[in-house]
């Protein structure tokens, strides 16, 4: 490989959990190079900035760092694809210790192609506590370069070196990642291959909007590289447009405490609690060594909330075959898979030698990773597959392509829909036929998708673009597009059935991002255990959890270790669901990192800082309104006769008992008119709750007194604010976007 | 394959503590149970328990991430201080609580059935020998 550019930085320990500064480089002047032209000096295409105990203090780190950054360098009108677009990859102060469990996740942020406002993504892998070690608390890459590049990491030397990319280079991971690992590390012992990180996207994200980012680790008892995705948004997509092939950061000296912890001692003696937690009770809980998240697979199915044919339904007869179990047999190894050092609930399995059946690798045998429940269900039983083969092929294109599975079941499932009704056939698709449970189908079009061909390189613009499109090309019901493509902002959901759960409504849609579960994930306190009776603890809880939640991203944490393990006592406690012990620990381990004390109060403040800053992000971009809060129909209630038919009973006794009507009287039109009409009321009635509990107007803005009260009354803020505010009175509908 | 473990006979032990007073002594430099290698526990009424890896179940090697546990040639699980972490997975997965760690030290610690304290025990309570796995 030829390099074009390098630079030398000094080392320095991290400290309390901080290196307070970032590492940014410019793709554009980079590119100057490979043209033969003399680069500026640093910083002119790389250098450091400091973080300010400023920003330290209002943005914590993570996701607050990645905004903050963001913001700075880009203007309201920048879009996905501007070069001054960025992608931030930041890691926050308890990322990378190896004690206590779930430690070891980068944030990375950018303008999202589906959306056009700020997307964040929370992945593992080695990358992110590699460069922080390394010497950085984030990696700003702004510009773009019309030649791929690779930019290496030496966290050993100090040293940055910017390579250009080989032409004949393959950029699907699985391929990729592992020749860079190669490449780049000091030999081909275990110890060095470990010691290498490798961020790559892939094909597929070179050519449809929702590309993810692939963060790899060696994975030490299979001898090879395993990934894990920066999976939503489409940052991907932003990555290979920028002109990046990978980044790569080698750091081989990983000891215990690199990050420097006021109270190393406290750390151990926390992360020891939890191991032996996780040790006790998993097998009895949440299985998540054994399964990961797939073990929510028959879960859900009961409970009727598995997504099916585009959520149409939430369970169906065929249920067991991919359940927990199923997929049990499958994972092989049978040891601790964990994405981080330390992670004793070690989620990340996969299944080895899977013989592929379709597309360029055709006849190989691979290392499949997953599948977690969001594919399992997204591009399983929601696009009516029951075979897991099926899923596990759909599953490795994905990740190699560098294709977020949750938006490409969501889009797909949402193809099949049209197929279904006659929107879509044989002449329109260029030939695919798209019954449900056709997964050859499935994979013909992800492979198209990776080419950029057909029917694939239109679907890869995601649910939005694709609902409008059918109402342009093909006369599609624009009401019908509306409901049924599910997606909010234009980011697709993920693979819960929201319908019969208000909270899980506003969780879903009442969002930054758009329809995540990251923020809030309250059907079973809703719908199952009805522990949220009326709106305002609809809006407490819709305060709480995507605060709370939103931590983990300032810190560089995992959410599964906080309550898909919990104390064995946990149900004692007042507000079992917000696992208070757990609670606790995350308390202490960030003072027994940074030295400072962190009340309860402290910790939800440190979030909402963040949180009310991306929400008039999106408002700077001209996202963050009520009517850009709005779900489709389809995540609120049946759009279709079949689907109030599969649910008649809840429905009807809904009518009487909710609404005093009385179904017998109403003919099934009737019935699903007041259904939809109440359901909609009742929307607009949480949103209420919810934005005055959050301190936001009724249009959704943050209050100045709001942003005063929380110490973020930045003059850049109140200017983008009081633009849109206005008293609660005299607030008017607009008609809703997106979805 | 052969290993070398420590057996306990607990109904000859005394509470005496010389063997955690030796352990700790010659691989710490300090005179510290908690920094010892073997463990008595005062079950009272003059009964005592001892804590000691058996060499056999490997549940520790399992766990490690970082594969810096490994059986050396002489059959013993060994941890390389250069390959760990800290992460004490090691010391949660031991069923029996004879892996151990001392705060803030780096590395977790175990027995390595070096026989300094067999040959410290004064009523024959601990014994080296050399035995087939799983025997």
């Amino acid at each position: 490989m030829k390099k074009i550019a390098e630079w030398i930085y000094e080392k320095r320990p991290v400290r309390r959990g901080y290196n307070m500064r970032t590492l940014v480089v410019d793709l554009g002047a980079l590119s100057l190079a490979v043209t033969g032209e003399a680069l500026p000096e640093a910083p002119g295409w790389i250098g450091e900035k400091a973080v300010t105990p400023e920003m330290k203090r209002q943005f914590v780190g993570g996701k607050g760092f990645g905004l903050k950054l963001l913001w700075d360098g880009t203007r309201p009108s920048t879009k996905w694809n501007d070069p001054e677009n960025e992608i931030v990859i930041a890691m926050g102060p308890l990322c990378g210790n190896t004690n206590y469990p779930g430690s070891g996740k980068s944030l990375v942020v950018s303008l999202s192609p589906l959306t056009g406002v700020p997307i964040d993504s929370n992945v593992g892998g080695y990358f992110g506590p590699f460069l922080k070690f390394s010497g950085f608390d984030a990696m700003e890459l702004t510009g773009k370069s019309p030649t791929d590049l690779i930019i290496f990491i030496d966290g050993d030397a100090g040293l940055v070196e910017v390579y250009e990319s080989p032409e004949d280079l393959e950029s699907d991971t699985h391929i990729l990642a592992e020749k860079l690992t190669r490449a780049f590390a000091a030999s081909e012992s275990e110890a060095d291959l470990a010691s290498v990180a490798v961020v790559s996207a892939g094909r597929g994200a070179e050519n449809s909007w929702f590309g993810l980012l692939n963060f790899s680790f060696w994975d030490r008892r299979r001898g090879g590289c395993r990934v894990k995705q920066a999976g939503r948004g489409g940052i991907g997509t932003v990555f290979r447009d920028k002109g990046i092939k990978a980044l790569v950061c080698r750091y081989s000296s990983l000891g215990p405490d690199d990050n420097g912890a006021a109270d190393p001692a406290a750390f151990q003696r926390i992360g020891l609690k939890l191991h032996r937690e996780i040790m006790a009770l998993d097998e009895g809980q949440s299985r998540m060594r054994t399964t990961g998240t797939a073990h929510l697979m028959e879960i859900m199915n009961d409970y009727d909330l598995l997504p099916v044919q585009n959520h149409r339904f939430g369970q169906d007869p065929r249920g067991p075959e991919l359940a927990s179990w199923v997929w049990r047999d499958l994972f092989t190894q049978g040891l601790p898979d964990g994405c981080w050092y330390g992670c004793t609930l070690a989620c990340a399995h996969a299944v080895d030698r899977f013989e592929l059946s379709t597309g360029p690798y055709k006849g190989q045998k691979v290392c499949v990773d997953g599948p977690e429940y969001e594919t399992a269900a997204g591009v399983g039983s929601n696009l009516g597959i029951w075979e897991p083969r099926g899923i596990l092929e759909i599953n490795f294109y994905c990740d190699t392509y560098g294709i977020d599975t949750i938006s490409f079941g969501t889009t797909t499932s949402f193809l099949m829909e049209c197929w279904e009704y006659d929107i879509l056939n044989v002449e329109r698709t260029g030939g695919i036929s798209l019954e449900w449970g056709d997964w050859k189908s499935v994979c013909e079009l992800l492979h198209q998708m990776a080419a950029g061909k057909g029917l694939g390189q239109v679907a890869g613009r995601g649910s939005k673009y694709l609902s409008t499109y059918f109402v342009e090309r093909f006369d599609a019901d624009p009401r019908l597009m509306k409901d049924i493509a599910l997606h909010g902002k234009g980011l697709e959901q993920s693979q819960y059935i929201s319908k019969e759960s208000l909270a899980q409504q506003g969780g879903y849609y009442l969002t930054n991002k758009g329809p995540q579960h990251d923020e809030a994930w309250l059907i079973f306190m809703d719908m199952v255990n009805n522990r949220l009776p009326s709106f305002e603890k609809k809006a407490e809880a819709l305060h709480y959890f995507p605060m709370f939640r939103t931590w983990f991203g300032l810190q560089g944490l995992c959410k599964l270790p906080w309550n898909d393990i919990e104390p064995d006592d946990n149900a004692k406690w007042a507000e079992p669901s917000k696992v208070p012990e757990h609670v606790a620990n995350y308390r202490e381990l960030y003072s027994a990192m940074t030295g400072e004390p962190l009340s309860q109060d402290d910790l939800i403040r440190q979030s909402e800082r963040v949180y009310n800053f991306q929400r008039i992000f999106n408002l700077r971009v001209g996202h963050g309104l009520r009517k850009d809060d709005y779900p489709p129909y389809r995540a609120m209630g049946p759009v279709t006769e079949m689907e109030y038919l599969s649910r008649q009973e809840r429905y009807d006794r809904q009518l009487s008992e909710k609404q005093g009507l009385d179904p017998g009287k109403m003919s099934l039109p009737e019935k699903m008119a007041a259904t939809r009409k109440y359901r909609q009321a009742q929307y607009e009635s949480l949103a209420d709750a919810v934005y005055v509990r959050r301190g936001w107007s009724k249009d959704g803005v943050p209050t100045s007194e709001h942003l005063v009260e929380l110490g973020m009354d930045r003059p850049e803020l109140l200017e983008v604010v009081e633009a849109h505010l206005q008293p609660w009175s005299e607030y008017q509908p607009k008609k809703p976007s997106g979805g | 394959m052969v290993i070398k473990v420590l057996v306990t006979r607990h109904d000859k032990c005394i509470g005496c503590m010389s063997c955690v007073s030796v352990c700790s002594k010659l691989y710490s430099r300090d005179e510290n149970p908690a920094k010892s290698r073997i463990m008595v526990e005062n079950l009272s009424k003059g009964a005592f328990h001892l804590v000691v890896c058996d060499q056999e179940c490997e549940a520790c090697l399992r766990e490690c991430p970082t594969k810096a546990i490994s059986r050396s040639k002489a059959g013993i699980l060994v941890i390389d201080s250069k390959s760990c972490v800290g992460c004490l997975a090691c010391v949660a997965s031991c069923p029996i609580g004879a892996m151990h760690w001392y705060p803030a030290a780096a590395v977790p610690f175990k027995c390595v059935a070096c026989g300094a304290c067999a040959r410290t025990c004064p009523r024959d309570a601990l014994e080296l020998v050399s035995k087939e796995a799983g025997a």
